[in-house]
């Protein structure tokens, strides 16, 4: 009885495989979809999940491929995080996609490095996650730069001398734009002062106190979009004119939501600009407003986030790894990204010597609250 | 003193939401000697019934009651279920049932919302910015909801204090937070004055969930840990088992977490530091230094009641 079960159990697993009779390839989505990050990286998994639909195969030697993707959630937080990486390790991808935070990156490298998995970061901008190993590679451009470009902007355009920072204790990502945006306002001549705040704050009343008592002319606070949401409800309520300024994940809609209405300035750095690809804007919209599962992961309505379409042009550049490779040998893969070139929806990509994109501007845009929507302020290069 | 103002302010105000919080937890372990790790999640609960209800397009003016009637009855079901089986269990096992409700109901929370974040719907009027100025002192713009939550909390905390000394009821707590089985042989419904008191704690963690998440309108699945985890520190501060104790232990807590966040600024425009310390970081970590102080100097908390072993 026992063996007729078993028999039984095996037939089971053994069968579809065969009854399917089509090669899969599997690619790993290394993503939040909880925790502070979650929403963000809920976004940036649409616009992956988009580009699957509409690219639903990959031709590679002569075999047509079906893309299956893997999803691991990383909880936002690096002790969540291995396991994630563990799980797709054991699922045996190609390639991984993600992740959204540069912390939740880092947690993960080793795992997909053992493996000799490659990974594409989406929006991980710290530099340390493709610094110093050949399996990281990253498409989107870096804190240092960011934070210049930030730096740049408050001196030059909003005329800020004194500038109040405010991230994370101990998140990779806050403190390194935080360091990096320092860095260059120090060097316009400008003074900066930075606190962080614990895990888990949400009160930040008496940090925008402090702001507004060291005289402070721009805010800077590249946190969890979760924050950043609390952060503008509080100015809000406090009457904080001084100009916000957000990093990359401040782009997206639960910003404009938490700050709907409310007498604050917001400006932040982003690496897509909606109607930069109207193509994808249309065929997108589309897509987000056909399914109440993809309405509610995007927050509620159909604005574009740049995750998404970096989701979207991460998912492209992996098909074209994969195409290069013509084998889902993920060893073959991590050779063959370094010589892919793209051209994105969010711009064109090629791979330096680090792994990480060539992008040499950002978007800055402001957030016109009457109105609730985003408006180009400047594309801003370093210089 | 213009400088401490704001600080002290926001202090206040969030001392008050602990303090609404610190009751639930202060009541229960004073009648069942029984720390409720579940109560934090009752207060997050709440919030995120309240978003949900909103959503439904019902009126503000039939949610609210409904959230404080669900609350509430969530508090007694959580005591029905998780607690009275194991009354005659040891105090250790109940404890644990304490603990595996609050991960239940965090991990409910996070199963339905997705993990992701809601924003807490404007209640009119209470979300509202003003500017007021008192004695002559302009306070600084806040939302209606930061200064109303001092006084509501004194006024609740009132008439819970004369339900406890003046109705029968309230007599009954107290026979039974003396002695428990004795009060029993007296024939007082044991299970009604238990079920009353997480009535009482849960209606109050449902007002305080209204004041805090109007004040910071975020609510995900663990929310309620850190105002759990501070109005829990506030209760065994002011004497857990006190409720005066848990009160005066909330504003103390709340004030002196937001002036450490304003010290740095403070000390540096008295003049007493001239650069930056950096201390805003220790905003946490000083609230439970506090904690352990007070414990080491009285281990009972400010108002702590002396125990006698009996033999």
């Amino acid at each position: 009885m026992k063996k007729l079960l078993a028999i039984l159990l095996v037939l089971c697993m053994v069968i579809p495989a065969a009854a399917l009779g089509e090669e899969v390839v599997k690619i790993g989505v290394y993503e939040p979809a909880t925790g502070d990050s979650g929403a963000g990286g809920k976004q940036e998994m649409l616009g992956m999940q988009y580009a699957n639909e509409l690219f639903p195969t990959v031709k590679m030697g002569d075999t047509e491929y079906k893309v299956e993707l893997v999803y691991a959630d990383n909880g936002s937080s690096s002790d969540k995080a291995p396991s994630a990486a563990q799980k797709l390790v054991s699922e045996n991808v190609s390639v991984v996609l993600g992740s959204y935070g540069s912390s939740v990156s880092n947690a993960g490298k080793p795992y997909f490095g053992e493996a000799g998995i490659p990974a594409i970061g989406v929006t991980c901008t710290n530099p340390s996650v493709t610094a110093g190993n050949t399996h990281y590679f990253r498409i989107c451009f870096l804190d240092p730069f960011q934070g210049t470009v930030l730096a740049n902007y408050a001196t030059e355009k909003l005329g800020a001398t004194i500038a109040y920072c405010l991230g994370e204790l101990g998140n990779d990502y806050d403190t390194g734009l935080i360091y990096n945006f320092k860095q260059a306002f120090e060097k316009n001549g400008g003074m900066v002062v930075d606190e962080y705040f614990q895990t888990g704050n949400t009160d930040f009343t008496s940090y925008l106190t402090n702001a507004s008592m060291y005289g402070a002319q721009v805010i800077f606070a590249p946190c969890s979009l979760a924050y950043a949401a609390l952060i503008c409800s509080a100015a809000g309520a406090q009457g904080v004119t001084t100009p916000i300024l957000g990093s990359d994940t401040w782009d997206s809609n639960v910003v404009v939501d938490a700050a709907a209405g409310q007498n604050i300035t917001i400006y932040v750095s982003t690496f897509y600009q909606e109607g930069g690809s109207p193509e994808f804007d249309a065929g997108f919209k589309a897509w987000i407003n056909s399914d109440s599962v993809h309405l509610a992961n995007n927050n509620g309505n159909d604005m574009i986030s740049a995750v998404s379409a970096m989701g979207y042009d991460a998912y492209m550049v992996a098909l074209e790894a994969l195409k290069a490779a013509g084998s889902k040998d993920p060893k073959a893969v991590n050779a063959a990204l370094w010589d892919v070139k793209y051209d994105g929806v969010t711009g064109a990509i090629a791979f330096d010597e680090t792994g990480d994109a060539i992008r040499d501007v950002a978007f800055i845009k402001h957030l016109d609250t009457a109105n609730s929507a985003w408006e180009l302020a400047a594309v801003q290069g370093k210089d | 003193m213009k400088t401490v103002l704001p600080y002290l302010l926001s202090g206040i105000s969030v001392g008050g939401q602990y303090a609404l919080i610190a009751i639930g937890y202060t009541m229960v372990y004073g009648i069942l000697r029984l720390i409720n790790f579940a109560h934090g999640d009752v207060f997050m609960v709440s919030g995120i019934l309240m978003v949900y209800l909103t959503a439904t397009g019902l009126p503000l003016y039939v949610v609210i009651p409904i959230v404080l009637l669900a609350t509430v009855f969530i508090g007694f079901a959580i005591e029905r279920i998780a607690y009275k089986p194991l009354r005659t269990a040891p105090r250790m096992s109940i404890m644990i049932s304490a603990i595996g409700v609050s991960y239940f109901l965090q991990n409910l929370v996070l199963y339905i919302t997705g993990g992701l974040s809601k924003v807490y719907p404007a209640i009119p009027f209470i979300s509202q910015s003003v500017t007021l100025t008192l004695f002559g002192v302009t306070l600084p713009t806040t939302k209606v909801a930061t200064l109303i939550t001092p006084p509501l909390t004194i006024l609740l905390v009132i008439g819970l204090v004369l339900l406890i000394n003046h109705t029968k009821i309230g007599m009954a707590m107290r026979a039974v937070s003396k002695d428990f089985e004795t009060s029993q042989l007296m024939g007082i419904k044991i299970n009604r004055v238990i079920s009353a008191t997480f009535v009482i704690g849960s209606f109050l963690a449902a007002i305080g969930s209204m004041l805090y998440f109007t004040n910071y309108p975020s609510v995900v699945a663990t929310s309620g840990s850190m105002p759990g985890l501070k109005a829990f520190v506030a209760a065994v501060f002011g004497g857990i088992g006190s409720i005066p104790g848990a009160v005066i232990g909330a504003f103390i807590i709340g004030i002196c977490e937001n002036i450490i966040k304003g010290l740095d600024l403070i000390l540096f425009k008295a003049g007493i530091t001239h650069k930056m310390l950096g201390l805003t970081t220790f905003s946490d970590a000083f609230t439970f230094v506090l904690l352990i102080v007070i414990l080491i100097i009285k281990p009972t908390g400010l108002f702590g009641e002396k125990t006698t072993d009996k033999v």
